[in-house]
């Protein structure tokens, strides 16, 4: 009897789960347990390299934000606003950019937050929390909701189309602004939808706080999110976290490192000397709350008091309610920004290729895309680097999957895979935005911030 | 083609792939927000990832494959994923293509390992990047980069009853002179790829007053050689005709022979 139980207390047993459902690009999860002992944790990447970072070497500056926008179709203003920014730096006309070209880049920028982050909470992360494999299920039982988030979804992507024609890679966005500005009919037609939109996502805010439960979770982050003084997070402001960094937007790629580990292929990124940090929904909400727009400021008001939890959230399963209340953030921005539009004198400023050096990042649905890039004299790139936000989660992602696999012990393979795969999305990880993403083995080191 | 005779099968099973690519196809069809619900009531989505976690046994009616094949385990799974799908149908550039990442087939893949990862003898990677028809047989293509959702809706619906999809092959400047467009290349003297790129994006460039890139690929037999000697006669110089070529399609014929000339013609010598 005793041996037996012996004997299952040392039974080695191996979860693993891969192709990933539900989340942008090819990853699996592998977890090794003995007994009732986490041995191992680990989010293995298998997207393929593409190489981007080599291939734009030689191309022209003005070319970078049609090449970066392919690394995801998920976020490609996230890619395209990173490089016109980072290389309007480079040719020094960063500080000359026109406010009502900022506005709409700020507007594009909405309508990518918007479709994204309707995408990902309604059709991928929301049937976790209700128990459905997919939103295809769920729309059987909760049809009324995924039509309007569809709805929502489908506005944020008219943003997107109405400054850059389409809305997985659009073509309006260009180094020095855009090639061309919306027609006032236009804007006021889509104004009436989003305002429509507004209302709605409100109530389904207020419904995903409500009628939703979130696991008990906490972990000690360090947030990571650009802070602007007088607004919410997006293309602007220095980058601060929770613990102490404040740099600005140049510098960052001397704040954090790429680490790698013994037996291991992987890049990712750490703060010196700290280790791991958590980018996103959770990071800007935590950072900046005070700066949401007065809309969203009092749904976020009601939406604590409906969870019973006050920020900070320290729990990345809150990331839902943080998306819908930037979700409310983005769609009430968008028609501040409609509303008072009126055609820029011009669209873009004049660029005159020059050397140079320009880095940059701006807050994509899932976190901070950080690119930076030296430039010839003729325009030609010589260097680009690109921070994805996923691989700078992804330390943060495996801490907490060691974390909940101990909580998950005790559970069935399948079920234990199961809110492994639910923590996982947490993070609307985009493992398509792969730029150095490897499938890569894990065995921790001395030294190393060992997730306890 | 063979159309999928709809009336066999309770409903059509689909299924979606993914290769080396970077989602926006497969999320293109993800953002036929208004069709989406009647869509999967009227077929089985019964392989699809990036929506769905339950994944139904081949073989199925209808594949939808996304991406290059780049990694010698995708030159595997390729094999298999045409074992299983009844009707394969490849959607976008890199799928049709080889892609953007194809850009490493004019290289050294080895030189681009080791500019992007400190570690390049860890990564399992092919010398190229191709389409999926340089691997299997493929039964119909959807280009773009990215492919436009109405054409995946006017594909499924053709399969469902039966009649050839209605694809146009034309060039770009055909539906920019619909729209009434200014043409960018006469009034702005810009080098627009719209004379040889096959139309499908809605001529989205030139209706925001920029020139055509080409993300739909070469259109049926352009002449290439016709309009860079526009584009020369322009100031552009052999160099910018071939990065211009060699883009999200470049490895697709007759981009690829074209810019393999002004290629030539940039460096005479050969290095």
């Amino acid at each position: 009897m005793n041996n037996e139980k012996t004997q299952k207390e040392n039974e080695k047993r191996t979860i693993r789960v891969g192709p990933l459902a539900r989340v942008e690009g090819e990853g699996a999860l592998h977890l090794v347990m003995t007994g009732r002992r986490v041995q191992e944790v680990r989010l293995e990447i298998f997207e393929p390299p593409r190489f981007y970072e080599a291939f734009l070497q030689g191309r022209d500056f003005m070319e970078a934000p049609d090449i970066t926008a392919r690394i995801c179709g998920i976020c490609p203003i996230a890619y395209q606003t990173a490089s016109c920014y980072a290389l309007e730096k480079a040719m020094g006309v960063f500080d000359e950019m026109d406010p009502p070209i900022q506005k709409l880049r700020d507007l594009i920028y909405c309508g990518e937050w918007i479709e994204s982050h309707v995408l990902h909470m309604f059709m991928l992360h929301l049937p976790d929390f209700l128990g459905y494999e997919s939103s295809i299920s769920m729309a059987r039982d909760h049809g009324g909701i995924v039509k309007r988030a569809l709805r929502i979804k489908k506005a944020g992507n008219a943003i997107v189309e109405l400054l850059g024609g389409r809305s997985v890679h659009p073509v309006g966005m260009c180094v020095g602004g855009f090639y061309a500005c919306p027609e006032p009919e236009d804007v006021a037609m889509l104004l009436t939808e989003i305002e429509v939109c507004l209302a709605d996502m409100k109530d389904l805010a207020l419904f995903l706080a409500q009628a939703v439960d979130y696991p008990d979770f906490k972990q000690d982050y360090e947030f990571v999110a650009l802070c602007p003084d007088d607004e919410y997070p997006m293309n602007l402001g220095r980058i601060k976290s929770n613990r102490g960094l404040d740099v600005d937007q140049e510098t960052f790629g001397e704040a954090v490192e790429e680490r790698q580990v013994a037996y291991s292929t992987a890049l990712f990124s750490a703060i010196k000397g700290r280790g791991a940090y958590l980018v996103g929904p959770l990071a800007r909400l935590n950072l900046n709350h005070e700066k949401l727009h007065p809309v969203a400021a009092d749904l976020l008001k009601e939406v604590c008091a409906a969870l019973g939890k006050d920020l900070p959230w320290n729990n990345s399963f809150l990331s839902l309610p943080a998306r819908a209340v930037e979700t409310v953030h983005a769609l009430a921005l968008a028609a501040d920004i409609l509303k008072s539009y009126e055609v820029p004198s011009r669209c873009r400023i004049p660029i005159t290729p020059r050397a140079g050096y320009g880095g940059h990042g701006t807050e994509a649905p899932r976190g901070l895309c950080w690119h930076d890039y030296r430039t010839r004299d003729d325009g030609t790139i010589s260097f680009a680097r690109i921070m994805p936000p996923t691989a700078q989660n992804q330390m943060c992602i495996e801490k907490d999957l060691y974390e909940i696999a101990k909580q998950v012990v005790d559970l069935n393979d399948m079920e234990a895979a199961m809110r492994c795969e639910h923590l996982i999305r947490n993070y609307d990880p985009c493992i398509s935005c792969s730029v150095h993403f490897l499938k890569f083995e894990r065995t921790w080191r001395k030294g190393w911030d060992k997730p306890r | 083609m063979t159309p999928i005779d709809a009336k066999i099968y309770e409903k059509l099973r689909l299924a979606v792939y993914k290769f080396s690519s970077c989602d926006g196809c497969q999320l293109s069809i993800l953002n036929l927000e208004d069709e989406l619900l009647d869509l999967v009531n009227t077929i089985e989505v019964a392989f699809f990832l990036e929506a769905r976690r339950q994944v139904l046994p081949p073989p199925y009616d209808l594949g939808l494959v996304e991406g290059s094949i780049s990694t010698p385990d995708e030159e595997e799974r390729i094999q298999q994923v045409r074992r299983d799908c009844k009707f394969l149908v490849v959607i976008g550039a890199c799928a049709t293509s080889g892609g953007i990442q194809a850009l490493r087939n004019w290289t050294d893949v080895e030189v681009y390992k080791r500019m992007v990862y400190p570690e390049p003898a860890f990564l399992k990677t092919l010398e190229t990047s191709t389409g999926i028809a340089s691997h299997v047989f493929v039964d119909f293509e959807l280009r773009g980069c990215p492919i436009n959702k109405d054409q995946v809706l006017e594909l499924v619906t053709a399969l469902l009853i039966g009649r050839k999809p209605n694809i146009p092959t034309h060039s770009v400047c055909v539906e920019c002179k619909r729209q009434g467009y200014a043409c960018v290349l006469v009034s702005k003297g810009e080098p627009c790829l719209g004379p040889i790129t096959q139309t499908g994006c809605g001529a989205l460039c030139p209706g925001l007053s920029r020139p055509c890139y080409g993300c739909f690929g070469p259109m049926e037999q352009p002449n290439i050689f016709s309009l860079a000697g526009r584009f020369e006669g322009l100031g552009f110089a052999p160099g910018d005709i071939k990065r211009m070529l060699r883009t999200f399609n470049g490895y697709l014929e007759p981009f690829k022979q074209a810019s393999d000339y002004y290629e030539q013609r940039e460096d005479p010598e050969g290095e």
